[in-house]
């Protein structure tokens, strides 16, 4: 029996849908990229806390961005974009997509060559992590019950239980969780469990110098979040948008949502990520009927020829 | 097809590739063979004709234990892969198809060892299990080819459960495809192993089969927009034309090779190569379309700007 439909997709709030009775508030993170000034305390504390293993030195040439991306080995990714916009920067210009301007350099972009080749442009810095989805599609297709849902609403792999099928790495829309080389298994940000269920701060929101990171109930960092983009719109800011924030998306919402200067993919997000097991239960029927057809070809093939 | 305009952080793929190493396209072809072999196998037995029934059940058994080999080499960790019977979990397709295969495994299993009745002596308890076995696989069988669709059609759904766009979006029919093909690689089985006397619904299964494996594969290469890209070009594209090309060499020999055993053999090992080509090429589009950008953002974008036009 597939459980109830609604419980697949659409708001709700995890932990008691999960089993969890007398569950605490639901935790989370709001990322307000507008503050973020791309020092990495985030990933270092992180990788500190969680004794992730380091990722080895890779220079990949692109902007101060030497991780990447969100691996088994870090679970904090910042990510640098640099876009040149046309002088007086009109608000609202958007999906420009980045645009290498030779950072990191010895100068900033446009200082050296005189007054013509100078440009107006932008840096914009966003610290990525799970995305603790109400709706998980990697907990959702885990065959060992290895991922499980915390009292906090959050995503956790259990390591002792991982048996590294690999299912949830297909799975997650936003391409987060990943499998670890020479480990087998898979890894990803637990929002600090360990220090969340002891009352403390996770080690990234922590560390981070400008509360670009904010840690805290969900409802309540909604409720900054929104004042937040407001007061940005005011001040001219028009590209100022949430993202993850709506319990009403293909996810149900993220337990970790982002405030963005620009378009979701500009930084490496999908625009509009559905849960896959949305679609499970039409899935599932699809399968049935070839199987039925499946059958019945196998049954005329015996009874319905004279050889 | 214009190249579509979008932007990308780099680059970089927004989604993680599938982690399965060729191990999982073997099996999916395993899997498949398994479940079409048992269900010769068990027409066989229903229908008299022993030469269908002993091949069908002998490849079953061999087919399903060369998938769960698959299947545990490709863990990250093979010593934990009894940790799948810890849960059964329907949200999960691989957990379903665990029990699928604790189900149907050991009842192919016991068919094909019932196979080995007529070899025993007649005396002694070696008689009495020459006795004993033949109703015994006959239960088997039968059970495993109840199993059979369902190991034959989960595995669809394993592929289409995840955020791989050309997966997912192929849901409606992957499971048609694999069906097919399934079908058409117990009846290359039939094909190769059985005298032509016996090999008439073998015949039959293979044209049923090849009618529902290129009706599916058409539909992936052409009814997903964009992301039926990934099926057309590169090595997916290369495998699915090879597998629609040895599946019409198979059923065209199937037919024309009533009256000669060879022609027969010939077609079933078509239909075979068919069902394995078929198998990776699906398998490498769906990686293909995970490994670029484009594919994640392009349909998301267009489903987007649907949602707001609906608005308003
Ligand atoms: S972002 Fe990916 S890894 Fe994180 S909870 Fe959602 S589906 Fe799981
Ligand atoms: S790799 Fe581990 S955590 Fe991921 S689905 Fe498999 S068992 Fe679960």
């Amino acid at each position: 029996m597939l459980p109830d439909p609604h419980s697949l997709s659409g708001p709700l709030d995890p932990a008691p849908e999960a089993g969890w009775t007398d569950a605490p508030p639901r935790m989370g993170f709001f990322t307000d990229t507008s503050v973020c000034i791309g020092c990495k305390a985030c990933e270092v504390a992180c990788k500190e806390w969680n004794d992730v293993p380091g990722s080895g030195l890779d220079l990949l040439g692109m902007s101060y961005d030497n991780t990447g991306a969100l691996t088994a080995n870090s679970w904090r990714h910042v990510a640098f974009v640099e876009q040149s916009r046309p002088a007086g920067h009109p608000a609202g210009v958007a999906g420009a997509g980045p645009q290498f301007l030779g950072m990191p350099g010895a100068q900033p972009p446009g200082r050296a060559g005189g007054a013509q080749g100078r440009t107006d442009f932008r840096w914009l810095m966003m610290s990525d992590v799970c995305k603790h989805c109400t709706h998980a599609a990697c907990l959702d297709v885990c065959p060992t019950g290895s991922l499980f849902r915390t009292e906090f609403g959050t995503v956790v792999v259990q390591e002792d239980i991982c048996n590294g099928c690999g299912y949830c790495i297909s799975a997650c829309p936003y391409g987060v969780i990943d499998q670890r080389e020479g480990d087998g298994r898979a890894w990803k940000c637990t929002l600090c469990y360990d220090r969340i269920g002891a009352g403390k701060t996770p080690a990234c929101a922590q560390a981070c110098p400008t509360e670009s990171i904010q840690y805290g109930p969900l409802d309540e960092l909604r409720e900054r979040a929104a004042a937040r983009v407001a007061t940005l719109h005011e001040r001219g800011v028009g590209e100022a948008r949430l993202y993850g924030h709506d319990p009403g998306d293909g996810v149900g919402g993220d337990g970790a949502f982002f405030l963005l200067l620009d378009e979701p993919e500009v930084y490496g997000l999908p625009p509009d990520p559905v849960v896959t097991t949305r679609d499970l239960p039409k899935m599932w029927k699809r399968a049935g009927l070839a199987a039925l057809a499946m059958a019945a070809a196998a049954v005329a093939a015996f009874v319905g020829g004279s050889s | 097809m214009p190249e579509a305009e979008f932007t990308s952080y780099y680059g970089r793929p927004i989604l993680k590739a599938p982690v399965w190493k060729w191990d999982i396209a073997a099996y999916l072809f395993t899997g498949g063979l398994a479940a079409g072999s048992s269900l010769l196998a068990a027409g066989g037995q229903l229908t008299g004709r022993p030469a269908l029934r002993s091949a069908g059940r002998v490849t079953s058994l061999a087919a399903v234990t060369a998938s769960t080999v698959f299947l545990i080499r490709d863990l990250g960790r093979p010593a934990r892969f009894h940790h799948m019977l810890r849960v059964a979990k329907p949200t999960s397709p691989m957990s379903v198809g665990t029990w699928i295969l604790s189900a149907f495994g050991p009842a192919a299993g016991v068919a094909a060892v019932a196979e080995g009745a007529a070899w025993l002596p007649e005396r002694g308890l070696s008689g009495l299990a020459r006795r004993v076995l033949p109703p015994v696989g006959h239960a088997a069988g039968l059970a495993a080819a109840v199993t059979a669709p369902a190991l034959a059609t989960y595995t669809g759904v394993l592929l289409a459960d995840t955020a791989v766009p050309s997966w997912h979006e192929a849901y409606p029919d992957l499971p048609v495809i694999f069906a097919g093909s399934a079908l058409a690689s117990g009846a290359g089985v039939g094909l190769i192993a059985a005298p032509v006397a016996q090999a008439g619904p073998a015949r039959r299964m293979a044209v049923a089969g090849a009618a529902l494996e290129l009706y599916g594969s058409h539909r992936v290469e052409t009814r997903l927009g964009l992301l039926s890209e990934p099926y057309r070009t590169g090595s997916a594209g290369r495998l699915l034309r090879a597998g629609r090309a040895l599946t019409a060499l198979g059923v065209a020999g199937a037919l024309l090779g009533r009256r000669s055993r060879t022609l027969s053999a010939l077609s079933g090992a078509a239909l075979l190569g068919a069902s394995v080509a078929t198998r990776f090429g699906i398998f490498h589009g769906g990686v293909a379309s995970a490994r670029d950008p484009k594919y994640t953002v392009v349909p998301q974008r267009e489903r987007l700007q649907r949602r707001r036009a609906a608005e308003g």
